[in-house]
């Protein structure tokens, strides 16, 4: 069975279809990678999976069941904003959330007998973590778990992460960013409401693929190629081209003059969610 | 003319913001500031933003209205439109036929129909690029932007990353703060900051490439201090290994920087 099962769920709000025919598994001991632009339905899904919202139409089963109030003691959720008091200190904060949950409050991660609003956003983010997970949830729901703090606190909070999939729980995680997306073990990628692609990073990146233009002089050629249409960025001095035709940025190229060294690269994937969604 | 700081110290009271921190800008390269809360990234770039904090060393940076900056917060008027702001902008630098301009940046950026829509009405990726096209409104030679694609979904920064792009293109020096190494790595040249010290800097290659020791991959965990997890595997750091052939990302570089500085502490 697997810990959070959703069945062509769809959502609307009016008119509007934020989740459309979704289907989305996690295994118990698996770490899912939720990603996709703005306005992809994917705070709607995870509402949807805490229970805070009904689906118009499919099923939403959460350790076998209908997402209830009395299932979410079963459930560790960090919310973007950490859901933490931050006018209390962080024991105080793990006790409400013990009081709240069932069982007994966690030790504090660190020694720190200040509010918890005041430490470093790296602290508060290990606090919401272990605060979410000291009930021994079955079920881990995360959102941006890892956002504004340094590369080494990045690598901490994923081991704990980690230890909480190999103990059995089931992880989604949802991120905006590459760095993160990396770290799970399969990714679902959202687009306008919609599944648009499963499996590893390349699997849902496939064949879409980007230019790569290299110019001596790059900012002459980002200049010219940036008003000719297709959306332009630039890694270190490369300038990529997304959604273009090899022979059409090489004709763009040489009728203005420019020398440059033209290739097809596969694309990354933000470069593919900007691409799935224009 | 190349802007910057030469051995920048910036102290609060008994904290210590920035160390000895030096660091150039070139026109038409963007170079990333990268580092967690507390590095002392917002401090370096209000220093370079010329807004006046007190500091021991030296700033090179050009006079005044010719500095472009989008702090890590703030800077727009809720109850302004997008056109009132662009106004607001032309107006306090006292440009001259700027709208042109101001039409581009908002067709670049995606705002360009939403000209007479109330900032507080916008989406947070909508407000962080409404910042970046006030910052390039008056063509600045140094273009500072602290955080800006934090928080913002993939599609709306790589609107910021084509602003930002166009800007170095025009010749502005450029410099901004991420905590995401992947997002580093579109810059010509990476500093990392931790605790107000700069631990490496050089292109993404060379700060990988001067990582001392060597990092493996494995499937079971290393010592705990120097481990850390990448999917279901387990990387680790040697500070006495050599690196083989297996290239190191510049997010295992950026780790065993923060390790060794933690090292030098005890």
């Amino acid at each position: 069975m697997s810990a959070i099962d959703v069945r062509s769920v769809t959502r609307r709000f009016g008119s509007f279809t934020a989740v459309d025919t979704v289907e989305l598994t996690v295994e118990p001991g698996e770490v899912v990678g939720l990603v996709g632009a703005n306005g992809a339905g994917k705070t709607t899904l995870i509402r949807m999976i805490l229970g805070l919202l009904a689906p118009t139409t499919g099923t939403v089963a959460v350790l076998g069941s209908l997402p209830t109030r009395e299932l979410r003691r079963r459930i560790g959720y960090v919310p973007q904003n950490l859901g933490l008091y931050r006018d209390l200190t962080t024991a105080e904060n793990l006790e409400f959330r013990a009081a709240a949950f069932g069982g007994s409050p966690a030790a504090s991660p660190f020694e720190d007998n200040g509010l918890i609003g005041d430490l470093p956003l790296g602290l508060q983010r290990r606090a919401a973590f272990v605060a979410a997970t000291q009930h021994d949830p079955e079920v881990l729901v995360l959102d941006e778990p890892t956002s504004g703090v340094s590369p080494l606190a990045r690598s901490k909070l994923w081991n704990l992460i980690r230890e909480q999939a190999e103990t059995g729980a089931a992880v989604l995680v949802s991120t905006h960013y590459m760095d993160e997306a990396e770290q799970a073990d399969r990714l679902v990628l959202m687009s306008r409401g919609r599944v648009a692609g499963t499996g590893t990073m390349s699997d849902i990146i496939g064949d879409i693929g980007a230019i790569a233009v290299a110019a001596p002089r790059w900012q002459e050629a980002f200049d010219l190629l940036d008003g000719s249409g297709p959306p332009v960025t630039l890694s270190g001095r490369a300038i990529r081209v997304l959604g273009a035709d090899l022979a059409a940025v090489e004709l763009t190229l040489a009728q203005a003059g420019i020398a440059a060294e033209v290739r097809s690269v596969p694309a990354t994937l933000d470069e593919t969610m900007v691409l799935l969604d224009s | 003319m190349t802007w910057g700081a030469r051995d920048l110290t910036i102290t609060y009271g008994e904290d210590t913001a920035l160390r000895a921190v030096s660091v150039e800008c070139l026109p038409g390269e963007i170079l990333a500031v990268v580092g967690g809360d507390g590095a002392g990234k917002s401090t370096l770039l209000r220093a370079l933003a010329g807004i006046g904090i007190p500091h021991q060393g030296t700033l090179t940076l050009p006079d005044q209205g010719l500095t472009g900056y989008v702090p890590s917060e703030g800077g727009i008027y809720r109850d302004l439109t997008i056109d009132e702001h662009l106004d607001f902008v032309s107006t306090a630098y006292g440009l001259t036929d700027w709208q042109a301009r101001a039409d581009d940046l908002l067709t670049r950026t995606d705002l360009a129909a939403f000209g007479d829509r109330l900032a507080g009405k916008l989406s947070g990726g909508q407000r962080r690029k409404l910042g970046a096209a006030m910052a390039l409104l008056p063509r600045p030679e140094l273009l500072v932007l602290d955080e800006v694609t934090t928080g913002v979904d993939p599609v709306s920064r790589m609107g910021l990353w084509r602003l930002i792009a166009g800007a170095a293109a025009e010749g502005a020096a450029v410099v901004f703060a991420t905590s995401y190494l992947d997002e580093a790595e579109r810059a010509g040249t990476v500093l990392l900051l931790h605790e107000g010290r700069v631990l490496a800097a050089g292109s993404p290659a060379d700060v990988a490439s001067a990582m001392p020791g060597a990092v493996t991959e494995s499937d079971q965990p290393g010592s705990p201090e120097r481990s850390w997890r990448r999917g279901r595997r387990w990387r680790a750091w040697d500070p006495k290994g050599i690196q083989s052939r297996e290239k190191v990302s510049l997010e295992d570089a950026a780790i065993v920087a923060e390790l060794v500085a933690a090292g030098e502490e005890t």
